[in-house]
């Protein structure tokens, strides 16, 4: 049994590595910089819905709250920076740990929730994290933050002439979050995951750790998402509570996984690439002139994807991988 | 502070706790037939309200005497809804929770653009309703009289809900499906009918709250998005699936609302709400009248 697995996961890295590499080029020919804004956010929601993957789903724990832990990141790199001057490669790095830290506390009492109970946990965490910021002065309350302009560095991780530096950033972004998820697929937490998933009660009766393998999950999905928040930061150079924590955000997460297959590795990249760009388009084509058409054509291939696709629109490009998941 | 604005705000809180009981209601309804939560719950609403303000602005029919049109509107809305939607989620064979849970997501954002795309995102409001900006006193108590209006529709509703699920065919059909849709058939009862029937009520409730709720909010294609998470916990405090949950977690959310408002300030008067929540979930895992 082996050999197959062992060979699907060969292919599947140098899959990934080639197409990382041909995403390398690509803004080398590709030079409009509204093409390179879509590119730049479809990575990063890539990389955010890798994240949120690992929890839900691979781990199987619905959270509608992830846009905490992007908030966190952003905003702990913002204030580090515009208060302190501390660069934002500390505050990424901080903004990850806190928001690890967090949802292993937020964890410790919320796994105990199952289904709907716990997704509402979630949601409602989240919406608490959203009102704090809304009302904290100190960190720019309901205005939020500007983040100055000190001319471009990789070190103060600022670039206003060029996005191609955000684009690499991205790009590697999302290349390490597939990893981390290719790497946990087939270790101890990969398949205690799994088993949570599938049944915890029978996962707990086998000796897995239900709870310890949850927050793990909890942890590492986290941590990313928060770097994701960071980056989020600086890109768009201007935070407040509502465009960073909203509801929105923790929906445009799972969003990608959803569609793409969720608990898949590619699915969430898949679902990042035909969503996000599809999104952004309608918004600039449709949202201009009649407003909410782009709500409408978003929401109804939501609608149709999860009715016709239930397990995700990976499958359709290899019959073969959905086998070898059963 | 004194005992009379401590007073006076429980009240209020109280009257406002029965309509989110209202609004709650058939959310806990549809999930204790068929363990669905409607993501569009909000969105229903929003309709409903929007239903409200045009038979108010086209044929100026006053809210309350609406509420029965809106409440029929969105029975056969939510039936319709049910039958083009919801019967094939649940009939996903992979990722089920997750497939109802987006199927009903993506129906709320369609309904958002819609009301985007048609009413406009401007912020509307019925004017001159009858009982609109209207208080009463009760012993050196000031009550809105819409929230009060509110609240009896609420008690009335509860009432008839009560009644309609003891005591009719239908009402025991809604019953026994819930309580074993398989068997259920074989007796011949047709369970996709009764899941419709089930959503058109569940809508139908939710209906009346939009159409009372239209007297005193404003309306925009977004407003149902925060009663919505509102809903979820009132169902969820009460525990899923249960009526009488729905009914008693909306008093609550309705009075920690209203302390919650006289300790913070007012933005942050959901947070008592929320926190109360994770509380008593944390303690009971299931709410406080859930079963299983």
């Amino acid at each position: 049994m082996d050999t197959d697995f062992a060979k699907r996961r060969r292919r599947d890295l140098i899959l990934a590595f080639c197409l990382a590499a041909i995403a390398a080029i690509v803004p080398l020919f590709v030079k409009d910089s509204y093409v390179q804004n879509i590119m730049v956010l479809t990575l990063m929601w890539a990389a955010l819905s890798q994240s949120w993957n690992i929890l839900s789903g691979y781990c199987g724990q619905i959270s509608l709250g992830h846009a905490l832990y992007f908030g966190i990141g952003a905003y702990t790199t913002t204030l580090l920076f515009t208060k302190f001057g501390v660069l934002p490669w500390f505050g990424m790095l901080g903004g990850g740990l806190i928001s690890a830290v967090i949802a292993m506390g937020l964890g410790y009492p919320c796994f105990r929730l199952r289904g709907h109970y716990f997704a509402i946990a979630t949601i409602v965490i989240a919406e608490i994290g959203l009102l704090l910021f809304h009302n904290w002065d100190w960190a720019g309350a309901a205005l939020g933050i500007e983040i100055p302009v000190r001319g471009d560095s990789w070190l103060k991780f600022q670039f206003a002439r060029s996005k191609l530096p955000y684009f690499y950033f991205a790009l590697a972004l999302a290349c390490v979050a597939w990893f981390v998820t290719w790497w946990l697929e087939d270790s101890k937490w990969g398949y205690w995951w799994r088993a949570v998933k599938d049944n915890p009660d029978a996962a707990e009766s086998l000796g897995v750790v239900v709870f310890n393998s949850k927050m793990g999950a909890a942890a590492v999905s986290a941590f990313l998402v928060a770097v994701g928040g960071s980056f989020y930061a600086q890109f768009v150079s201007y935070i407040d509570p509502e465009s960073i924590m909203g509801f929105h955000i923790s929906l445009l997460m799972a969003l990608p996984a959803v569609l793409g297959g969720i608990g898949t590795l590619w699915g969430p990249m898949l679902g990042a690439v035909i969503l996000i760009p599809l999104t952004e388009l309608t918004r600039s084509y449709a949202g201009g002139s009649g407003r909410g058409v782009d709500l409408i054509v978003y929401g109804g291939l939501i609608i149709a994807i999860s009715l016709a696709r239930p397990q995700g629109l990976v499958g359709l490009f290899s019959p073969a991988r959905k086998e070898a998941k059963q | 502070m004194t005992a009379e604005t401590i007073i006076q705000s429980l009240a209020s809180g109280l009257l406002m706790g029965l309509l989110y009981g209202l609004i709650a209601v058939g959310l806990a309804l549809i999930f204790g037939l068929m363990d669905v939560v409607n993501f569009a719950h909000g969105e229903f609403l929003m309709i409903a309200m929007y239903a409200s303000f045009f038979l108010f602005a086209f044929f100026a029919i006053d809210p309350l005497l609406a509420a029965p049109l809106v409440a029929a509107a969105l029975f056969v809305f939510g039936a319709v809804v049910y039958l083009l939607i919801v019967r094939f989620a649940v009939r996903a064979k992979a990722n089920a929770g997750m497939v109802q849970i987006f199927s009903t997501f993506g129906l709320a954002i369609v309904m958002r653009g819609v009301a985007q795309f048609f009413f406009t995102p401007d912020y509307r409001s019925v004017t001159h309703s009858w009982f609109g900006g209207k208080t009463v006193s009760i012993g050196g108590i000031f009550l809105p009289q819409p929230q009060l209006i509110g609240a009896a529709v609420a008690m009335l509703a509860f009432g008839g809900l009560y009644y309609f699920i003891h005591r009719t065919d239908f009402g025991r059909a809604l019953e026994a499906t819930r309580e074993d849709a398989g068997a259920v058939a074989l007796v011949g009862i047709d369970k996709n009918r009764v899941f419709a029937l089930g959503w058109g009520l569940g809508a139908a409730m939710v209906g009346l709250a939009g159409a009372i709720m239209s007297i005193f909010f404003y309306i925009y294609p977004d407003v149902g998005a925060s009663f919505a998470l509102i809903a979820y916990v009132t169902v969820a405090l009460g525990g899923f699936g249960s009526v009488f949950g729905a009914f008693a977690g909306g008093i609550i959310v309705g009075l920690v609302e209203a302390t919650t408002a006289l300790i913070l300030p007012p933005s942050l008067k959901s947070v008592g709400i929320y926190a109360v929540y994770l509380l008593v979930v944390f303690v009971r895992p299931r709410g406080l009248f859930g079963s299983m």
